[in-house]
């Protein structure tokens, strides 16, 4: 398999942070760990303290961490993030979160970030996409005193499922949800490492509405902006750590 | 060894945990009766004290890394891990972590399988607890443990939430301690 040994982990002790953040942003010229919107974001604060505003939000811009402040945290999780080119194919640049998960400032900050957002909002539900959901969903959902509830690929779930189906590149696969994990009228979150199309995100939403559950926010911790996923999750906000153009 | 003969002797969590865990039968064939942790994460007072179980049994143990095996030891890993200020290595089937890679296979039922690490994430001499949600043979965790000693790791203990009678009496796999909270839960008029 082709593979960059990056130098970003030859150097990956704890607290040992390389200058060069890696995300890969060859048309800004601004610091590459936030995306600097063109278009105006919601603050957080307001963002909560008025729902209309979210509804009306017409520039349906995903919420980043930072507003006009920059969260000196974000940098360093944007810097811990390490790109593989050409995986899974030629053309892809791969968002590795393993090695912000060897980096137990940046796991931690990254964990925290998302916690702070949600721990006073009535979150009932941290659901999880398979696999990578697994690792930043459990920690948040303990925090702020959630239930997890783990989306998974079918028919790794041992109990009754309900599936919903969506597309891929080429043909189409299904996520899966036990029946009875969560209840009409609870209050949700999604949570996944990563938005690119939104596909899998977007089924997810659609499989938790069809068992009357609100979903809040989507929240992951990177964004591909230029693939629009978040086009594709209706009324559902979201919220991501760091953009990588 | 399990967690009750092992200075946590009549813990009601245990119980708790126990209570929370659902068996499914005849998942994913006939004759087995699976255990499913989904529950256990539903149950948020039984999934914390599980937690806190194993972050007071790790966080004085100079352990750096915790490594998970996909995808149920991603449940349990990270958390253990932020809360003792350790790494969270995952453990993953083959094709599926993108850089350069290790891997060792273990024996399935029929048929073999692989596990891949992801290479210069461990050094040498540092101290690993391996976690997944359950041990039955073993396999997959000696072969998880392979792959850290491959990297000089020096594997501490391996923990699982449940462990099944083969285990019982076994306190070691290759060698390795090996910690278990619960035994399989049966099969109640409930489920």
């Amino acid at each position: 398999m082709q593979t960059i040994i990056s130098p970003l982990l030859v150097s990956h002790r704890l607290s040992l942070a390389p200058s060069v953040p890696r995300l890969l942003n060859n048309h800004h010229r601004a610091p590459p760990s936030i995306r600097l919107s063109s278009h105006r974001s919601t603050n957080s604060l307001r963002l909560f303290s008025s729902a209309a505003a979210a509804a009306a939000s017409a520039s349906r811009d995903s919420e980043m961490a930072t507003e006009d402040v920059q969260d000196p945290r974000i940098a360093k999780i944007a810097s811990s993030i390490r790109v593989i080119p050409d995986f899974p194919k030629p053309g892809i640049m791969f968002q590795d979160i393993t090695t912000l998960l060897l980096d137990t400032e940046a796991f931690k900050d990254t964990i925290a970030l998302f916690v702070e957002r949600y721990k006073d909002k009535d979150i009932s539900v941290v659901a999880g996409v398979e696999a990578r959901g697994f690792i930043f969903g459990p920690p948040i959902a303990l925090a702020i005193g959630a239930k997890f509830v783990p989306m998974r690929k079918p028919k790794k779930l041992p109990g009754k499922v309900i599936s919903e189906e969506y597309s891929l590149e080429y043909g189409t696969d299904k996520i899966e949800m036990h029946v009875g994990a969560v209840e009409p009228g609870e209050r949700a979150i999604i949570i996944d490492d990563l938005i690119a199309t939104g596909g899998t995100l977007a089924a997810a939403i659609r499989l938790l509405e069809r068992v009357g559950v609100k979903i809040v926010e989507c929240a992951c911790v990177i964004e591909l902006p230029e693939l629009k996923g978040k086009d594709k999750l209706g009324e559902t906000p979201l919220f991501v750590l760091v953009s990588s153009a | 060894m399990f967690a009750a003969e092992n200075g946590l002797k009549g813990d009601p969590r245990l119980e708790a945990i126990s209570a929370a865990i659902r068996v499914v039968p005849y998942f994913p064939k006939k004759g087995i009766m699976f255990q499913d942790i989904t529950t256990l994460l539903l149950d948020h007072k039984a999934f914390k004290h599980t937690i806190d179980i194993f972050v007071d049994r790790y966080r004085d143990m100079q352990i750096s890394v915790v490594a998970g095996v996909e995808a149920r030891g991603f449940l349990l890993g990270p958390s253990i891990a932020l809360a003792i200020g350790a790494k969270f290595i995952p453990l993953r089937k083959p094709g599926k972590l993108p850089g350069k890679v290790i891997s060792e296979s273990y024996e399935l039922e029929y048929g073999h399988d692989r596990l891949e690490m992801h290479v210069d994430t461990v050094e040498p001499g540092e101290r690993v607890i391996i976690i997944d949600d359950l041990v039955a043979t073993g396999g997959t965790l000696s072969a998880a443990i392979s792959l850290m000693e491959s990297q000089g790791a020096e594997v501490v203990e391996c923990a699982c939430v449940i462990g099944l009678p083969e285990v019982k009496g076994q306190h070691k796999l290759k060698g390795k301690p090996l910690y278990v909270l619960v035994e399989p839960s049966e099969l109640d008029e409930f489920c």
